[in-house]
């Protein structure tokens, strides 16, 4: 019973997309955000999933703060960004009693925890859910894959930044998916040079090309880069709309374009 | 509803609520698989949390009688694993419960003595073995960060760097992040590997005075990913810890995965017989990071890990042409200054972007050395330099107090 419950919650989701990253900081929960919202302004029904247990992001990011959850027949009711509930967000962070207080907890427990959150939130009928994981590939990743896999994956986005530090993790993190059978949507280069807001001089200071490298070396499709912008570094903390408050900046033509090009490739 | 698998002959997850129907899919499974199980106990966990009421519920388990040549293993209610002998009884209660040795399935078990004597229950041998093995190693730091991507490796290596530039100090760096090593290449040693001699495994030397251990070095491809979950990787810490021939060692320094979960309890758990000098915690300075380093320094107040003090990272950016600062990460609740003032912890100090960081750290250079006279070269220097006075200042308080 408990099996179909889970199908029951996601049967109406039409496609699931991880974010995957083998390394932290790189971007992964502000790409999420990000492409949450261009998709919604999109005209399309988004769902995130915030996994990162030890670490979660997104409720700030969104600048949800921290509303209770509430529970209905079908399971925990997600919380709306809008009127509308076009923006769907479910996230450990509105489970803690205190904003500051650690989740240590070791795999088995986060294991169970995010089998619940994969089968137990009602999401109702939505175009894209967008999994937000944690940096590596251990328990979560794991367990988000064994429960949605039930349902159905579209794939993963992967994040890096153009460092060779980090597109090394993000080739392991590649070795995972093909080991558990994820298909590959694309690579985003994160943080892709800097553009002086006062002599408009580019500085890569996260060197440069990283991203688009590896999605040759690889193979995989090279989604695009963003560059790094405190606009959106700002945004993001404070949890405003990036694509309503800038929507002239080269930041956001690129997030724009990230999203077309996986809707293209989820419609394929 | 349940979820795990069978691996190497051991069950590994959790069950969900398995009752009934469940309960006996889980047993097929397991029959599947070439076991027979005993469902010990099916239990149910209640946890309040903010007006939510969670369910999680978790099954006890025991697989008996594997094809794999009979280990056996029982998860207690996915927390803590205990053990059962293999020729223990069906019901074993598990070596290290309340119950060892004292239930009446114990009744004619070979290992009832030794389980009622309580010797059984004792904490891992190896946390003793580990100890012996760390008295040769006089400061222990711990690089910490919730947040990934903030620096922890980049700190860490340049600070066995810069310790390692007085060559009469030996310096080690062993980086516990399993899933993503970064030190390998930070150090310049891609594609290393690790000795196997008499006194265990050979650390890899950048130097004379410095080592480094990582699983970077035990793996064959740089495309090879570290699939596992967390009891395995806490092996791995132990083994880093109990069975690398570190030598004599004046610091050791232990760079860490972000987060608050297996590697760092472990850690912690594993150097608890030894003096810990405390941990540099690394942190950005925007809210967004602040909010996952507030709970690692919880961490490390919950299991009374000294905290040596903060180091801000990447706070602030100059530009190389015009020479003006841009915020590209604005601390916009104070960063780290104001979290520490909060708090009440030392702030080391302010590290700002620098791409050429970045670049020695791609290239396994180190920054200090190819840079020295850059503003960002001349902070990390001043926080070695306070985390060195903190070491010492610490001995001879030690030294004072017996």
């Amino acid at each position: 019973m408990e099996q179909n419950n889970a199908d029951g919650n996601l049967a109406q989701v039409r496609h699931v997309v991880l974010v995957l990253s083998g390394k932290g900081g790189v971007g992964k929960s502000t790409i999420t955000t990000e492409l949450a919202l261009a998709l919604r302004q999109a005209g399309k029904k988004v769902g995130i999933l915030d996994v990162d247990l030890c670490g979660p992001s997104i409720p700030r990011m969104l600048g949800v703060g921290r509303p209770d959850v509430h529970q209905c027949d079908s399971g925990w009711v997600p919380v709306y960004t809008d009127a509308q509930k076009s923006l769907a967000l479910m996230s450990i962070g509105f489970l803690l009693d205190d904003p500051d207080e650690a989740v240590v907890w070791r795999g088995p427990k986060k294991t169970a925890l995010i089998a619940q959150f994969v089968s137990d939130v009602a999401w109702g009928e939505l175009d894209v859910l967008l999994v937000d994981t944690p940096p590596g590939t251990s328990d979560e990743h794991l367990a988000v894959l064994e429960n949605l896999k039930k349902h159905r994956v579209d794939g993963a986005i992967l994040v890096t930044t153009p460092q060779a530090v980090s597109t090394g993790d993000v080739r392991r993190e590649i070795t995972f998916c093909k080991k558990t059978g994820v298909r590959i949507l694309g690579i985003v280069e994160n943080m892709s040079g800097f553009v002086c807001p006062h002599c408009s001089e580019c500085s890569n200071i996260f060197s440069k090309g990283g991203g688009e490298e590896l999605a040759k070396l690889t193979g995989s499709v090279f989604l695009g880069a963003v560059p790094l912008d405190p606009l959106l570094s700002s945004s993001i903390e404070e949890g405003k709309d990036f694509t309503q408050s800038f929507p002239d900046s080269a930041t956001f033509s690129a997030i724009s374009s990230i999203t077309q090009t996986l809707l293209d490739s989820l419609q394929a | 509803m349940w979820v795990g698998e069978m691996e190497a002959g051991l069950w590994r997850g959790w069950g969900g609520i398995a009752k009934g129907k469940e309960e006996g899919n889980l047993k097929r499974l397991l029959q599947n698989t070439g076991s027979s199980c005993t469902v010990v106990c099916v239990c149910s966990l209640h946890v309040a949390w903010r007006g939510v009421r969670l369910l999680s519920g978790s099954l006890v388990l025991r697989a008996t009688g594997t094809k794999e040549g009979g280990r056996h293993s029982r998860w207690d209610t996915g927390v803590k694993m205990a053990d059962v002998p293999d020729n223990a009884p069906e019901h074993c209660p598990g070596t290290s419960s309340e119950q060892a040795g004292k239930s009446s399935s114990c009744e004619g078990c070979p290992n009832q003595n030794l389980c009622a004597s309580g010797a059984t229950k004792a904490p891992d041998p190896a946390i003793a073995e580990i100890g012996l093995k760390m008295s040769t190693v006089k400061h222990k730091i711990l690089v910490l960060s919730g947040k990934g991507g903030v620096g922890k490796s980049t700190f860490s290596a340049h600070l066995a760097h810069a310790l390692a530039s007085d060559s009469a100090k030996e310096v080690a760096l062993l980086d516990v992040d399993i899933c993503g090593p970064s030190i390998p290449r930070m150090m310049g040693l891609e594609g290393e590997q690790v000795h196997q001699s008499g006194s265990g495994w050979s650390p890899v030397y950048v130097d004379d005075n410095l080592a480094v251990m990582s699983i970077g070095f035990l793996l064959s491809s740089p495309d090879d990913a570290v699939i596992w979950r967390g009891p395995k990787k806490n092996g791995m810490i132990k083994q880093f810890l109990r069975d690398v021939d570190w030598g004599e060692l004046d610091y050791l320094i232990v760079d860490t995965p972000p987060g608050t979960s297996d590697e760092h309890l472990s850690i912690v758990q594993y150097l608890s017989s030894t003096h810990v000098d405390g941990a540099v915690i690394i942190t950005t300075p925007q809210e967004v990071s602040l909010q996952d380093v507030r709970k690692e320094i919880r961490f490390c107040q919950k299991v009374k890990l000294p905290i040596i003090g903060v180091v801000e990272n990447m706070s602030g950016f100059v530009c190389p042409k015009c020479k003006n600062t841009s915020q590209i990460f604005p601390p916009t609740s104070g960063g780290a200054e104001q979290m520490c003032a909060d708090l009440n912890l030392p702030l080391l100090g302010k590290v700002p972007l620098d791409p050429r960081i970045a670049r020695s750290c791609d290239e396994g250079k180190s920054f200090l050395s190819e840079v020295p006279d850059s503003p960002a070269a001349k902070v990390l220097q001043s926080i070695v330099q306070s985390i060195q006075d903190y070491c010492s200042s610490h001995v001879t308080e030690e030294q004072g107090a017996t």
